[in-house]
């Protein structure tokens, strides 16, 4: 079985029966899948999908396949997808540091040294007490994705994870999460409806036209 | 696989839940009805036997004065439910969004934890012919060296229960508008109306309204039923000669003679009646008051500047009025605690002491203890299901439906003085013990759709993106729950404990009836001494039973800023 | 699983399950060693809740019995459980261990034979009761038959403020004519209430031709021999306060009734209660007590153990320290409770009664001379009868 992650004629339906969204994909390991299209397109019911999340108001038929696992029926936290959101939805009763370690395994060795160390790749040493409120915009974006990928997934979601950011820091954040994902290998899609997102990604571009 | 079939065995276990609680709310109810229902067709005596028979009836039906007393019921309920509801809606219409409505909000708010039997007998203090009020205004302005002989507290026309009941229902109406409103967008449905050149209260009317009704409807009824039937006011308040039927019925079932039940359940059937057939009274009139909007629509009035006028200054001066009577009972109520000698029409005691503290503060420690720790246990309990409840329908990902919203309504629906018997007539007849487990097992029944009605909101708001970030990280949902939305949710869910607990503290014919009298609480403690009407000791159990349903309130308001005061986001929601 | 096992006890002890008996008083006070009496009394007045308290907390160190107080706001309550405990099958175990009982409650009981006893006058205080001068071995006109006991003696007498009412009316028409003249100014507690429905009687004793024919049942010639009360009541109905049409629900609401300034004259079954209440700041310093010129009904306030208690032991020994002189010298403590002793002072040994001797009585209490010999209770048929014509006739007057 291929590597990276496989969507075999993923297709979603409301539950009436009514067509949303489908797609035919391979997203190799390393490389940026873009998806574009207008609010309602049912950008965002994909990655749901995905992650194991889906509204019980979808069906959904096909086969979702990840490094050769087929996730269809796995639960959400089984799969290994990292995903992050515009709002980068820091969890607010933690701390910076318990934030960034949210994802490491249970009995992981020198968890606060694990921390730490990511605190302080993305420029923010020694913030591992602070209060999530306090970070500026740009920070938050830097700690929700050091929380994505120190939990070690398999592949990586992005629903519109720059529109929040002015246009200097969104270049940055483009980068710095492009290059960790391809430093990684990992498989990364990235929904959008912003053009030069998807053209910074410099992978396969697939735009989604309402249906009927 | 194995930690997967866990998962699921943990679901499936979780969707035990909702039937618990459909068993805890209605398994009281069910049984206090066919307590009711049988002995009033003679089909159970609680001294054994039985045979079909209408003589329940006829029983009840010669007693002097019972038309007078179901008539009271009917009258005093709809005025009382009319006015605060006319009220609420003047306030809100009128004032929502100003200075001066944020203020009345915040005098409201805590007026709506306090129990019953405390407003009530601070409201019989204040306006008595010898009361505050009076001693206030006497004899500089009434000319007044003794009280008049006027029949105020306790008229036969029930007028004074009906203020009372007013003004502790309004608060809990203005609550429940304030939450529904930002669900129907009130704000840009005003905006367009006074664009269109509309006046504030007739835009309001016509735009607001009907959609706000919509979402009040079951609160309404609710605020109905309790008002028909409710002991606790009317005991303080009501009339005596005769009284309203809930305390003939109540009457009835503390007799000695043990025949007395059949009819007492007859009449709580009455009482049934009445109250259904007020409901179906009130929807008729909810559909000739839509009527009249529509046309009142139709004829493209804007509405004149006078009516505006005297409409929101009569809201204002309405919900002023609850807030300030019932605060002001209230502080008379502590300066009873504190009086040394206070005759009439001396607006002050001549002296004052901690007397009465050093006297019935030590007891009224103890019962407060109890009272909280019955509370506690009951709100607990709840608390369990209604997150069982919630959790189970956010993994299902659908809503409780209309009936389930129903059910939830029903023990606020259903007259408390219909089922309660019948559940201690059940409970005797078959011989069990009564005490402090039935008396929980029915505050349960009261409490739980209130903390449920508390906490669906924020808990259904509650950001699931929050969940599918945790899923990515590789928690499931058990770690979902328990390190991120029972956290995050720390604040309304301690607010739902708090409600819990002021509405399982202000409990009195469940302690009463299920608790054969064995189970003393601040609520039963305050009305017994109320027959004796020694105000030293009223005003302090009073206090004691004011300050344990805020008690809850301060600490849900004051812990969450304690545990996070270093975590800003959480402030605020 | 406990239920289980004390059934399988009590299979198995049969015989061995005997009631506690008064006659062996050693084995009652080693019985009741850790048991918690539930004593249902009436609860609206501050002061009798105190009292208990404090009984409470003696029989708690000298006996090792706890004593919870069931305050009722009716002993009626209390009554109906027994009896509802009765039909149920509840036959021990049962919730009620001791109930402060009068009259028609009593003899509701005791018919039914939902009591235990006789016992009342096996307690070894008995001996220090004054059997032939106190009303203690009938109630109602109802032998008690040691199954209650007593604990305090009562007499009606009239509660007034000596400063707005110099002479106060003494007699049923002296009221009747005061009234008239004073609208507004006069009630009393609404029956069924005790008190109020003693009132009615009280009435009865002054209008009455023949006051020897209450002793017995009220029979055909009821409505001629009660005309004259609700002539009475016609009168002086609409000159009370609030015109007749709401009364005071207790006896102590008149008290706070007569402190407001909104009555002048309070019926009463405690001829102390005027004093504890000015010491308790309930009542004016002018507040004072006088009897009728033709004397006032008495009574005695006992305690009965139901059929099914839970604790007789207990019970007992309670009742049985309500006699001792130390709780009747404080119930007779004029600012405590201000009751009157059951105790005959003869049978007392030379402190105890010095220390009754001792005893200011207050100034607002009358002395045993002038409260006079106090006049038999009718019999209970006349009381209920009384009671359920003035609720038609008035209960419902709105």
């Amino acid at each position: 079985m291929a590597d990276g992650l496989i969507l075999d004629a993923v297709d979603i339906r409301h539950r009436d029966g009514r067509g949303l969204v489908s797609l035919n994909t391979g997203i190799a390991p390393g490389t940026i899948v873009s998806v574009m299209g207008p609010s309602g397109v049912g950008k965002s019911t994909i990655l749901a999908a995905i992650t194991g999340t889906l509204p019980p108001e979808f069906r959904f038929s096909g086969q979702i396949s990840l490094n050769g696992r087929v996730l269809n029926s796995l639960a959400p936290e089984r799969r290994r997808v990292g995903i992050l959101f515009q709002d980068h939805l820091l969890f607010p009763h933690l701390s910076v540091g318990q934030n960034v370690g949210f994802g490491l395994p249970r009995g992981t060795d020198h968890r606060r040294g694990r921390v730490a160390d990511a605190l302080a790749e993305i420029g923010l040493e020694g913030f591992a007490a602070r209060d999530p409120a306090t970070l500026s915009g740009g920070q938050r974006a830097r700690v929700a994705l050091m929380r994505t990928l120190l939990a070690e997934p398999e592949a990586l979601l992005l629903d519109e994870p720059f529109s929040r950011l002015d246009a200097e820091l969104r270049g940055k954040m483009r980068e710095l999460v492009f290059d960790r994902a391809r430093g990684r290998q990992l498989p990364v899609l990235l929904v959008t409806h912003d053009v030069a997102d998807a053209e910074a990604a410099g992978g396969k571009i697939i735009r989604l036209a309402p249906t009927s | 696989m194995s930690s997967e079939r866990a998962v699921d065995a943990q679901s499936s276990r979780l969707s035990l839940v909702p039937a618990l609680t459909i068993a805890v709310l209605i398994g009281p109810i069910a049984a206090g009805l066919t307590g009711t229902v049988l002995p009033a067709f003679g089909l159970l005596k609680v001294g054994g036997g039985g045979a079909l028979s209408l003589a329940p009836w006829s029983q009840m039906a010669d007693e002097p004065g019972i038309a007078r007393a179901a008539w009271l019921s009917v009258k005093t309920g709809m005025i009382s439910a009319i006015g605060a509801l006319v009220g609420c809606l003047l306030l809100i219409a009128g004032w929502h969004g100003t200075r001066a409505f944020a203020a009345l909000e915040r005098l409201l708010s805590p007026l709506l934890s306090v129990p019953h039997a405390a407003a009530a007998l601070g409201l019989a203090f204040l306006v008595a012919p010898s009361g505050w009020a009076a001693r206030l205004t006497s004899p500089w302005l009434t000319g007044w060296e003794r009280p008049p002989d006027l029949l105020i507290v306790g008229d036969p026309g029930g007028w004074a229960l009906i203020a009372g009941l007013m003004a502790k229902e309004l608060p809990f109406l203005m609550l429940m508008s304030l939450a529904a409103l930002p669900q129907i967008n009130s704000r840009e449905r005003m905006q367009v109306a006074l664009s269109l050149g509309y006046g504030r209260m007739r835009g309001w009317v016509l735009t607001v309204l009907p959609a706000l009704y919509a979402q009040l409807r079951l609160p309404i009824y609710a605020v109905l039923a309790y008002a028909m039937s409710n002991v606790d006011v009317a005991t303080v308040l009501g009339p005596t000669a005769p009284p309203t039927l809930s305390l003939i019925v109540l009457r009835w079932m503390t007799d000695p003679d043990l025949a007395l039940r059949a009819p007492a359940a007859a009449a709580a059937l009455l009482q049934l009646a009445l109250v259904l057939g007020a409901i179906g009274l009130w929807r008729g009139g909810e559909v000739v008051a839509a009527r009249a909007a529509q046309w009142a629509v139709e004829t493209g009035q804007r509405g004149h500047a006078m009516t505006e006028a005297l409409a929101r200054g009569l809201g204002l001066s309405i919900a002023a009025l609850a807030g300030v009577s019932i605060l002001a009972g209230l502080a008379s109520q502590l300066i009873w605690s504190l009086a040394g000698r206070w005759r009439f029409p001396e607006a002050l005691p001549s002296s004052f002491g901690l007397r009465s503290w050093d006297r019935h503060g030590p007891p009224a420690l103890d019962v407060t203890l109890a009272t909280l720790g019955l509370a506690a246990l009951a709100a607990l309990i709840a608390l369990f299901c209604v997150l069982g409840c919630l959790e189970a329908e956010h993994r299902r990902g659908r809503n409780l439906g209309r009936l389930g919203l129903l059910l939830l309504y029903l023990p606020l629906l259903l007259p408390q003085i219909t089922f309660l018997p019948g559940l201690q007539i059940l409970l005797l007849r078959v011989g069990a013990a009564q005490g402090f487990w039935p008396v929980l097992m029915t505050h349960i029944v009261f409490v739980l759709p209130y903390m449920f009605l508390a906490l669906a909101g924020p808990f259904r708001a509650w950001d699931r993106r929050y969940a599918t970030v945790a899923a990515g990280l590789g928690s499931g949902r058990e770690a979902v729950l328990w390190k991120l939305r029972l956290p995050m949710l720390l604040a309304p869910i301690l607010t739902a404990f708090a409600v819990g607990m002021a509405v399982s503290v202000g409990q009195y014919l469940p302690t009463l009836l299920a608790g054969g009298g064995r189970l003393v609480t601040l609520t039963t403690e305050a009305l017994a001494l109320s027959s004796g009407g020694d105000r030293r000791a009223i005003g302090v159990w009073t206090l004691a039973l004011t300050l344990a349903a805020w008690v809850p309130f301060a600490l849900a308001l004051v812990l969450p800023r304690v545990i996070y005061r270093h975590r800003s986001g959480m402030r605020g929601g | 699983m406990k239920h289980l096992l004390s059934a399988a006890c009590l299979a198995f002890a049969g015989a061995a399950w005997a009631e506690p008996d008064p006659t062996d008083w050693d084995a009652v006070l080693k019985e009741a060693q850790g048991e918690t009496v539930f004593w249902h009394a009436w609860g609206g007045a501050t002061t009798t809740n105190d009292f208990i308290a404090w009984v409470g907390e003696r029989v708690m160190n000298d006996y090792g019995v706890t004593l919870e107080h069931v305050k009722l706001t009716d002993t009626a309550d209390a009554v109906s459980r027994v009896v509802a405990e009765n039909a149920a099958g509840t036959d021990e175990g049962g919730a009620v261990d001791m109930i402060w009982i009068n009259g028609e409650n009593f003899i509701a009981l005791k018919d039914a034979g939902l009591l235990f006893g006789p016992f009342a006058e096996q307690l070894p205080n008995w001996e220090l009761v004054d059997a032939d001068g106190k009303p203690v071995t009938v109630d109602f006109t109802v032998p008690t038959d040691g199954f209650e006991s007593p604990w305090a003696a009562a007499q009606v007498v009239f509660i007034y403020d000596s400063e707005t009412l110099e002479n106060p009316p003494k007699s049923a028409e002296a009221i009747a004519d005061w009234a008239a003249a004073n609208p507004g100014r006069f009630t009393f507690p609404q029956p069924p209430d005790f008190l109020g429905t003693t009132f009615l009687k009280q009435m009865l004793f002054e209008l009455v031709e023949d006051p020897a024919r209450l002793q017995e049942d009220a029979g055909d010639d009821y409505a001629t021999v009660t005309a004259p009360l609700w002539a009475w009541l016609e009168e002086t109905t609409p000159n009370m306060w609030r015109g007749g049409r709401a009364y005071p629900q207790s006896g102590p609401r008149q008290l706070q009734l007569i402190n407001d300034g909104e009555i002048d004259l309070a019926v009463s079954l405690s001829p102390g209660e005027a004093t504890a209440a000015i010491a308790n700041q309930q009542l004016p310093e002018s507040a004072r007590t006088f009897v009728l010129d033709a004397g006032t009904i008495g009574n005695a306030s006992f305690v009965a153990i139901p059929y099914n208690a839970n604790a007789k032991a207990g019970a007992m020994v309670v009742a049985n320290f309500l006699l001792s002189p130390e709780a009747q010298l404080r119930a007779q403590t004029p600012d405590i409770l201000g009751y009157g002793t059951v105790l005959d002072m003869d049978k007392l040994d030379g402190a105890d009664r010095a220390a009754f001797d001792a005893l200011e009585l207050g100034v607002a209490t009358l002395s045993p001379a002038e409260l006079g010999t106090a006049l038999p209770e009718p019999h209970a048929s006349w009381m209920t009868r009384i009671e359920k014509d003035w609720r038609e006739r008035y209960g419902v007057a709105n």
